[in-house]
């Protein structure tokens, strides 16, 4: 490579010039191409977001006036007062919280130990049983779905966001995340602690986990966003105002006034605010926990 | 303390310290299971196992269930319904996979290049996926109505006389449907194929240009074969995720107009928890699972003609 460089500076003619030069324009040429098509295609998809939230500020009569006006005349705010006040905004928001918070914080226990022992101790039917834990991914929710609810219902958690948690402590994904990561900790990190009298547990809370922040990391904003967007799962078990999460209750604000436009658009704002603003604050982190788990296959 | 310094070393001392040993480590690496464990024993694998059983019963959650053998499954292929909504699912599966996993690779293809505010627009076709098909759900309502919606307007106002009724019209809505589900999840699988792209060697298609090779070319007889298997891993959870579809359902069209989106998820999670005929939404889900199993079998089985390790 560097050779065949090398020639190409040898040879540089009156003609050679000519020959960059056109294909500089070339380059430029599909360079600008290429931001129209991403600028166009972008913009197609945050279109539905822009124009929720424009929407969302606008007094009810607005919010299909055409042409649309994507900035309002004046910014209804009380739009968004009203939501809260319409329906009990905060109780769902507070169970929310507390179901994706306790759902994140055991995942990351859970999921961290058990990939612990998937790649750092030997045993026998280790790779056996991770194949295992692997093939649940292909189990769709529909098939558990009842024997869980049996389960939850044995356990008298029904309409209760326990339920919620417990389902959400486990998770094969989590484990193939950490274990995918911690295979990459060389283990002569381990060896050493060994060597200076450490055991498995100690390995695992001095040495390994400190060193599998982005791991962690990722787990957190993943397993977050799936919690807080979680639908199905409240849906099945949830049934009382006091206990129902985001999602459901803004289900039901929809079916509760399905005409008031502006207010529908005002609370799927506040629904998702909380998602993208962990999203914009981890983003990259986020981005490597995705190619830390498709990269193989 | 001492077992673990021992633990290493086992394979050059005898039979009998090495069985010990072997197990010392067994039981640790059970330890670190056991939290895991519990849950995916309680809440996944006991429950398949279950579902199963259930299958072949005729159980509604109240009464007692009797043994009714095959006779649910049997019921499922003279149901109406559940020919609708397998139609559906393969229908929704053969759009919206391919569609999806084109569209994010040629994002990819993009974005995998030096250029400015790349950040603004990985966010921008990342942002659909990071939100709740609940809250957009409804933002897709109003876009997509028939008479008011803006969608509709501005087709109009380009000279179509007349649009297309999206969800409320049984022919448009599995398309509306799908153009949602695609505009959701373009922005995973782009990140999964920009985090493959990062593995192709960029010296061969620079080797390539060299040689003569125009875009296209390079695009097929390099990127591609190097990013085989990454394509292969997005189109496996593609096909899981299609079959699994469930949310969008609910919130767009409750299965409607008619049955024209009623997919099996939906049918499932209707005749367990509407109206409680558990052993019959174990048959219909096991069938469902059977066929996530197969192509994914045949996937894996008809990997290695396309794809290179």
């Amino acid at each position: 490579m560097g050779q065949l460089l090398g020639g190409g500076h040898g040879m540089k003619t009156q003609s050679g010039n000519e020959i960059n030069i056109n294909k500089k324009i070339k380059f430029n040429i599909s360079k600008i191409l290429l931001y129209v098509t991403l600028i166009v295609f972008s913009i197609t998809m945050i279109l539905p977001f822009i124009w929720m939230i424009s929407a969302s500020l606008k007094p009810e009569i607005d919010v299909f006036t055409m042409p649309i006006k994507w900035i309002p005349d004046q910014f209804k705010w009380s739009n968004y007062k009203e939501v809260w006040t319409r329906v009990p905004f905060l109780t769902y928001y507070t169970n929310t919280v507390i179901v994706a918070v306790a759902v994140t914080a055991a995942q990351v226990i859970t999921c961290s130990l058990a990939a612990y022992a998937f790649s750092k101790i030997i045993f026998k039917e280790r790779d056996l049983l991770f194949m295992g834990y692997l093939g649940t991914l292909m189990v769709p929710f529909t098939v558990i779905m009842i024997p869980q609810f049996i389960v939850i219902q044995k356990l008298g958690l029904i309409d209760n966001i326990g339920a919620l948690i417990l389902l959400g402590a486990f998770s094969p994904f989590g484990v193939f995340l950490f274990r995918q990561f911690f295979m990459s900790i060389p283990e002569e990190l381990s060896e050493a602690a060994r060597i200076d009298g450490c055991n498995d547990f100690e390995i695992y809370a001095k040495i390994i986990m400190p060193n599998a922040k982005p791991a962690i990391g990722s787990l957190v904003i993943f397993t977050f966003i799936y919690a807080w967007n979680d639908f199905l799962g409240p849906l099945i078990y949830i049934s009382s105002d006091a206990n129902r999460t985001l999602q459901l209750g803004i289900r039901t604000f929809q079916t509760l006034y399905t005409q008031d436009y502006a207010l529908l658009m005002a609370a799927a704002v506040c629904a998702m605010l909380p998602t993208i603003i962990v999203y914009l604050l981890a983003q990259d982190l986020f981005v490597k926990g995705v190619a830390m788990t498709g990269m193989k296959g | 303390m001492y077992a673990y310094e021992n633990k290493r070393t086992f394979k050059v001392k005898g039979n009998n310290i090495m069985h010990k040993f072997k197990l010392s480590n067994r039981v640790v690496a059970y330890l670190f299971l056991l939290p895991n464990i519990i849950g995916f024993l309680i809440f996944t694998l006991t429950p398949v196992i279950v579902s199963f059983g259930l299958s072949f019963t005729d159980w509604n959650g109240f009464n007692k269930s009797n043994f009714v053998g095959l006779s649910n499954y049997i019921a499922l292929f003279q149901d109406e319904t559940f020919h609708i909504s397998l139609k559906n699912t393969l229908y929704y599966m053969g759009l919206s996979v391919p569609l999806t996993l084109t569209l994010a690779l040629f994002v990819a293809m993009g974005l995998n290049k030096k250029i400015k505010g790349i950040k603004a627009f990985r966010t921008a076709f990342f942002l659909p996926y990071l939100s709740a098909t609940v809250a957009v759900g409804v933002v897709w309502q109003l876009i997509f109505h028939p008479t008011m919606g803006p969608l509709n307007a501005f087709l109009m106002t380009i000279g179509m006389q007349n649009p297309p009724r999206w969800l409320s019209s049984s022919q448009w809505a599995m398309t509306s449907v799908i153009i949602v589900s695609i505009w959701k999840a373009i922005g995973y699988y782009m990140i999964i194929f920009l985090a493959g792209l990062q593995g192709v060697d960029e010296s061969l298609i620079e080797a390539a240009g060299i040689d003569g090779a125009n875009k296209w070319k390079k695009f097929v007889h390099i990127t591609l074969p190097m990013l085989s298997p990454t394509i292969f891993f997005a189109t496996i959870i593609a096909i899981i995720n299609s079959f699994k579809v469930f949310d969008q359902i609910y919130i767009l069209t409750q299965g409607g107009p008619g049955r024209s989106t009623n997919v099996l998820a939906y049918t499932i999670y209707n005749e367990a928890f509407v109206k409680y005929k558990f052993g019959y939404a174990s048959a219909m889900a096991y069938v469902l699972f059977t066929m996530i199993m197969i192509i994914t079998f045949i996937q894996f089985r008809g990997q290695k003609k396309w794809v290179n390790y």
